[in-house]
């Protein structure tokens, strides 16, 4: 189905929905979101019951600060769907989607630990790729990168712009 | 001494109460284990030699690819997301240069077309040599990794004499490709292509009726469709369960529409038939490369885009020293035209400015589909990349793979799943 086809189907369910460079992209507040995700899972015409990648992005200027995007897939019927939910504050929360989409455990666990939102109802929400005892969330963008220095075993190295040229 | 059935053995009973202990064992597989494909550990909860649970710990690799290409120009992003997932660079790059290029509503000039499908085909034989050969030694099949290594360093000699490098090209570029094809380069192709459809014939000699690599792989790692699509398990992985899901036939790019190949499906959905799977794959992959080198031969004009506000502003020519600047060039930027060398400075120091959007840009990496979500606030800066790399989701399937079966067994159906750690951990 093309991507016009997409919207046209899905916009008779979804408010707020747009077709830009040729991706269907829709938005619904966080307390719709498990809703709308079954629906776009299950309905026959649709089919989007592949969700191909989970993230988001950081406007630490702009209400609400973060935007979750979840990239749906069908398999069957080859088209795509972009779901967007914005989340605000500093410790932010949505719900957890691996009911729905048993793959999103790591995608939660990612975005959780780059990003620092809190999925409710997680069965393990825990950091992925940074330390367990990391102090943050790297990927906001209010946190430099770099400057973190090196530890490996009692050695600590300073991180590159604090060593000072020789 | 004890001797072996001795039923008094001190390890079976508990020290103190004198009975024979029942709890199971958790031990670490990895980070640095040789069947590990890099820096994966498994947290593994035996009892005996069955798997209770098994917990993948991944971050070992972690580089911050994502966050790096923030602070980059969007061009130098390149040189950044082909080290993610390093066994299939030249995806990585067209899967990120092909995002940015909707988001800046340009396409590559045909002839550039070509030669990333070119490139891309012959890479996904190389990532599928370095699956056969790691895979095998880890099965004990020591001379098709010796096999597996010495066919994958033809095609690295063929990268190295388009690209300049074997490894984290940076050849695939906003636009179109660095440069085209040396003229020695569809010699060294036309050779590949004579030899290797005999390398796989001998590969498959060695393996198919192999008694040993059959037991070790039939029904091994099992995976159902319905399992594999709930996880998010994309590429040859899930083609082995039956789903004929292949992005270049599915939403193709780069005209992969015009291309004639198959899609390698089976049903078995075990660590074998990921194996017949990814074997069909490499003949496939040089059938369109045959197709590629030919058509190259056919298009003519330029591999990079003809926009100034796109491409890099300096102009090259053969000096004596055998590369060089183009002196007329270099008059004009320097002695003729201000307008010019501003023009100059500014590509060369901001490069590429992208307007503001976001585009989800998926490509079929031989692991599966590797999706680059780009977000531009408008700037000459990426806003945000993120890499959805198949092996990071591929690899949440192993505990379902193993669970249940024996600990030989996670060997093998990890090397079936072909995770490369530098794309999990990016």
């Amino acid at each position: 189905m093309n991507a016009e086809r997409v919207a046209e189907v899905a916009g008779a369910h979804l408010a707020d929905i747009l077709v830009a460079r040729g991706e269907v992209v829709a938005v619904v507040e966080a307390d719709a979101l498990l809703d709308t995700l079954a629906w776009l899972r299950d309905e026959p015409s649709l089919q989007l019951s592949f969700l191909s990648s989970l993230t988001a992005t950081d406007w630490p200027e702009a209400t609400p600060r973060f935007w979750l995007a979840y990239d749906l897939r069908s398999i069957e019927l080859h088209h795509r769907l972009r779901l967007k939910v914005g989340v605000d504050g500093d410790e932010p929360h949505a719900p957890t989607v691996t009911g729905l989409f048993p793959t999103a455990d790591w995608h939660e666990r990612e975005v959780f630990d780059f990003f620092g939102i809190v999925f409710d109802g997680h069965p393990n929400l825990t950091r992925m790729m940074m330390p367990d005892d990391w102090d943050g969330h790297p990927l906001r963008k209010t946190e430099e990168l770099g400057g973190v220095p090196t530890q490996f075993h009692g050695a600590l190295v300073p991180p590159v712009d604090e060593r000072g040229m020789p | 001494m004890t001797s072996v059935g001795d039923a008094g053995t001190p390890d079976m009973r508990d020290e103190r109460t004198g009975e024979i202990r029942q709890e199971t064992m958790i031990i670490n597989m990895g980070p640095q284990h040789p069947s590990t494909h890099g820096v994966l550990r498994l947290l593994l909860e035996l009892d005996g030699e069955t798997v209770i649970s098994c917990e993948p710990t991944i971050g070992y690799l972690h580089t911050g690819i994502e966050k790096n290409t923030e602070y980059r120009t969007w061009m130098q992003g390149v040189t950044f997301v082909t080290r993610a997932d390093y066994l299939s660079p030249f995806f990585n790059e067209v899967g990120y240069c092909l995002a940015v290029e909707r988001l800046l509503g340009i396409q590559a000039p045909p002839r550039a077309q070509i030669l990333r499908v070119l490139v891309c085909e012959l890479n996904r034989i190389s990532s599928h040599l370095v699956w056969l050969a790691t895979g095998g030694l880890e099965l004990g099949a020591v001379s098709v990794m010796l096999y597996g290594l010495r066919e994958r360093e033809v095609i690295l000699d063929i990268f190295e004499a388009i690209t300049g490098l074997r490894m984290n090209h940076a050849y695939v570029r906003i636009g179109g490709v660095l440069m085209d094809l040396p003229d020695d380069g569809p010699r060294m192709i036309r050779e590949l292509l004579k030899v290797f459809p005999g390398r796989v014939d001998e590969y498959e000699t060695l393996l198919d009726d192999n008694p040993i690599w059959r037991e070790r792989n039939v029904g091994v790692g099992l995976l159902s469709a319905e399992r594999a699509l709930s996880l998010g398990v994309t590429g040859p992985v899930l083609r082995a369960s039956g789903v004929a899901a292949d992005l270049r036939k599915d939403e193709p790019y780069l005209g992969y529409e015009t291309y004639d190949f198959a899609v390698p499906v089976r049903t078995e959905g075990d660590a074998y038939a990921r194996y017949r799977v990814r074997m069909e794959e490499m003949r496939e992959s040089l059938n369109i490369v045959a197709q590629a080198l030919e058509r190259w031969g056919d298009t003519p004009g330029d591999v990079m885009i003809d926009d100034p506000k796109v491409r890099w502003p300096a102009k090259l020519s053969v000096g004596p020293d055998g590369i060089g600047n183009d002196q007329a060039y270099l008059d004009h930027i320097m002695e003729g035209s201000m307008e010019a060398l501003i023009h100059h400075f500014k590509m060369v120091t901001q490069g590429v400015a992208v307007p503001a959007g976001e585009v989800y840009q998926a490509v079929e990496s031989p692991r599966g589909e590797l999706g680059f979500y780009v977000v531009s606030s408008g700037g000459h800066r990426p806003y945000r990349v993120k890499i959805r790399d198949p092996s990071f989701v591929n690899l949440q399937a192993l505990p379902a793979m193993v669970e249940g079966q024996l600990i030989a067994d996670v060997v093998a159906a990890n090397a079936s799943l072909d995770p490369v750690m530098g794309g999990v951990d990016r």
